[in-house]
């Protein structure tokens, strides 16, 4: 948890609540700052839905079916994760997204590596107008081009086949781009020494400028992870066949097919939320940083 | 292995200048064919996959194509039959309710969040976190847990309701609610994203002009308001931008939760283009409200665009 990193540098009055004056008074009053009476509800009903898929896949179908439905199960039931686990094709569509969102992180950072590092540091013919071209298509929107991608895949034969889902994510505009601006923002001595040690551009990369280049790959990493996970939209029109389903995709069909299993589906959504929520929690500077800085920066 | 140091010496004769250039252009040649090298895969994937199918859109979008069969040149036709599709209509009105009503009210609760965070109170750190947690959350997912909480029958908002002797709501299934339903669950998801944006600008404000604004008086409403608030003026921008992008190409929610119904009322326009081109394979059709999209969304960018360049430079200066 980084709850340190927010207030750290924070002003601390500068936007202090209107009734300031008053506001000391009721500090004394209350054994807790004032802010919290607006914050903590609001923040309970930010959590309540999570909580609630929780709890719900742990309940039994018949608490659930029964009307009212029950809020607070009675007894963990973890019937849903067996059904889940068991027969369902759940398993495979969490291979499927394993494989093609580890398949997109990697490639993005190898990829966006090579092509940021060939635009910071080496001088080609076309090399302005190849990288102009690349920056706008960043603007382009994703519902512009997926009826051709579509197209495209199928010219490819890779229509209902993981690659479909991987060929497309192998390297984004942004991964290229971020890393450039990072590369350009290293000093040029330190590559200077292993030049005239004898190395050449690729060994540079790897050994002086990747190593260097940590919160950048971890940023487009992160930025990856989290978009190839969660993507429905290209995986609803490229896929057909369920055994090459990502894990967002056969969520919702099993919801279509299992709408009265109601744990199972809840049960399913957790598997299907868990690796980024751990992935978060895990390193949430790193997420909240290349969220922000992805954004106001880049 | 190192390379044990030799002594330096001259070949025989130096080199001419002829030698040199030579030398010098086989280099760069060199350092081209290493660049293209680097570069060829991000240009195969981006340039293939995105300036390529644009084109083929535009073309695509003067076509009538199902995807299988050879498609047939129409003109304009598929944009004139734009004006006249009712569906049409209704998507783009949805879309622009939906963005209206989402964009500015994430952003406000936003900042105000965002604002009451800047402060050094406990649990700041948990507060961030259940506030933003909900943006990791794909829309699928999302529409997942928000379609059983709030299934008329089974869900547990209506059972909630009834605790409080209120009426049951039809909610996603109610063609008056339903769009509204959606904004409040995007409200959810996306809230923490601007609250995330707007407290890194915060606490980039530099404490040096709050200082001196402090030493000539300012209260501190008159801090907020005239130096707090003008410092995030860029971060405004781009929050705008960003969060009208994306409310016009909202898609994943509004198919999972409720496919467009009841009775088209959260048929939004994305989800128009795919039902036009991966539905009802009208795929020349779907192109062309793509494009309209597009030009859309090509407007808005250029529009603050040009708003940037005009507006306060200093005041950009101010946050970095």
């Amino acid at each position: 948890m980084t709850a340190t990193s927010a207030p750290a540098r924070a002003v601390p009055d500068a936007t202090a609540p209107p009734a300031a004056p008053p506001g000391g008074r009721a500090r004394r009053l209350l054994p807790f700052s004032p802010w919290h009476l607006a914050l903590a509800p609001l923040a309970l009903l930010f959590a309540i839905p999570l909580v609630w898929l929780l709890l719900s896949s742990v309940m039994s179908d018949a608490e659930i079916n029964r009307f009212p439905p029950a809020l607070w199960p009675s007894h963990l039931d973890f019937s849903g994760y067996r059904y889940v686990l068991g027969n369902a094709m759940f398993p495979r569509w969490f291979a499927n997204s394993l494989i093609v969102s580890v398949t997109a992180v990697v490639s993005n950072l190898v990829f966006g590596a090579l092509g940021g590092y060939a635009f910071a540091r080496m001088r080609f013919a076309g090399s302005r107008v190849l990288l102009a071209t690349m920056l706008a298509t960043m603007a382009i929107p994703f519902q512009l081009t997926m009826i051709p991608t579509f197209l495209v895949m199928k010219r490819l034969g890779l229509i209902d086949s993981l690659g479909a889902l991987i060929v497309p994510s192998l390297v984004t505009p942004f991964a290229v781009f971020l890393l450039r601006q990072f590369f350009l923002s290293l000093p040029r001595e330190l590559e200077e020494a292993a030049w005239i040690d004898g190395c050449n551009r690729l060994r540079v990369l790897w050994s002086v400028v990747l190593p260097l280049s940590r919160p950048a790959l971890s940023t487009v990493a992160v930025l990856t992870f989290l978009s190839t996970w969660n993507d429905l939209t290209w995986p609803l029109i490229a896929i057909n066949h369920d055994a090459h389903y990502t894990l967002q995709l056969g969520l919702t069909t099993f919801q279509g097919q299992h709408h009265t299993k109601w744990s199972a589906v809840m049960a399913g959504n957790v598997i299907t939320v868990l690796p980024v929520l751990l992935a978060f929690l895990g390193a949430q500077k790193q997420f909240i940083q290349s969220i922000t800085s992805s954004g106001l920066k880049g | 292995m190192p390379r044990l140091p030799t002594p330096l010496t001259l070949p025989a004769g130096a080199p001419t200048d002829a030698e040199l250039r030579r030398a010098r252009r086989r280099r760069r040649r060199a350092e081209t064919t290493t660049a293209w090298a680097f570069i060829l895969p991000s240009v195969l994937v981006i340039i293939g996959l995105s300036i390529l199918p644009v084109i083929w859109s535009l073309l695509l979008s003067f076509q009538a194509d199902d995807l299988v069969t050879p498609s047939r040149w129409v003109g304009l036709q598929n944009y004139h039959a734009l004006t006249q599709d009712p569906n049409f209509r209704q998507a783009v009105r949805n879309t622009l309710i939906y963005t209206v009503l989402y964009v500015p009210l994430s952003m406000v609760l936003g900042l105000l969040l965002a604002l009451a965070l800047n402060h050094r109170i406990k649990l700041v750190g948990l507060y961030r976190t259940l506030f933003f947690v909900p943006f990791v959350i794909s829309a699928a997912a999302q529409g997942v847990l928000f379609s059983f909480i709030l299934d008329p029958e089974f869900g547990a908002a209506n059972s909630v309701l009834h605790k409080l002797h209120l009426p049951a709501q039809g909610f996603l299934t109610d063609p008056g609610q339903a769009l509204y339903v959606l904004v409040a669950i995007s409200l959810w998801s996306g809230t923490g994203f601007c609250l995330v944006v707007y407290l890194a600008a915060l606490q980039d404000v530099p404490p040096s002009l709050i200082e001196a604004a402090r030493l000539d008086g300012a209260g501190r409403r008159h801090l907020l308001r005239h130096v707090v608030l003008p410092t995030l003026t860029p971060v405004n921008v781009f929050l705008l931008v960003w969060q009208v992008i994306q409310s016009l190409q909202v898609f994943d929610l509004v198919y999972v939760t409720t496919k467009g119904g009841p009775l088209g009322s959260t048929t939004v326009i994305v989800y128009f283009i795919w039902q036009m081109a991966f539905q009802n394979f009208t795929a020349g059709y779907g192109a062309a409200a793509a494009y309209v999209l597009a030009v859309a969304l090509l407007v808005i960018g250029a529009g603050t665009r040009l708003l940037r360049r005009r507006g306060p430079d200093r005041l950009e200066g101010a946050t970095r």
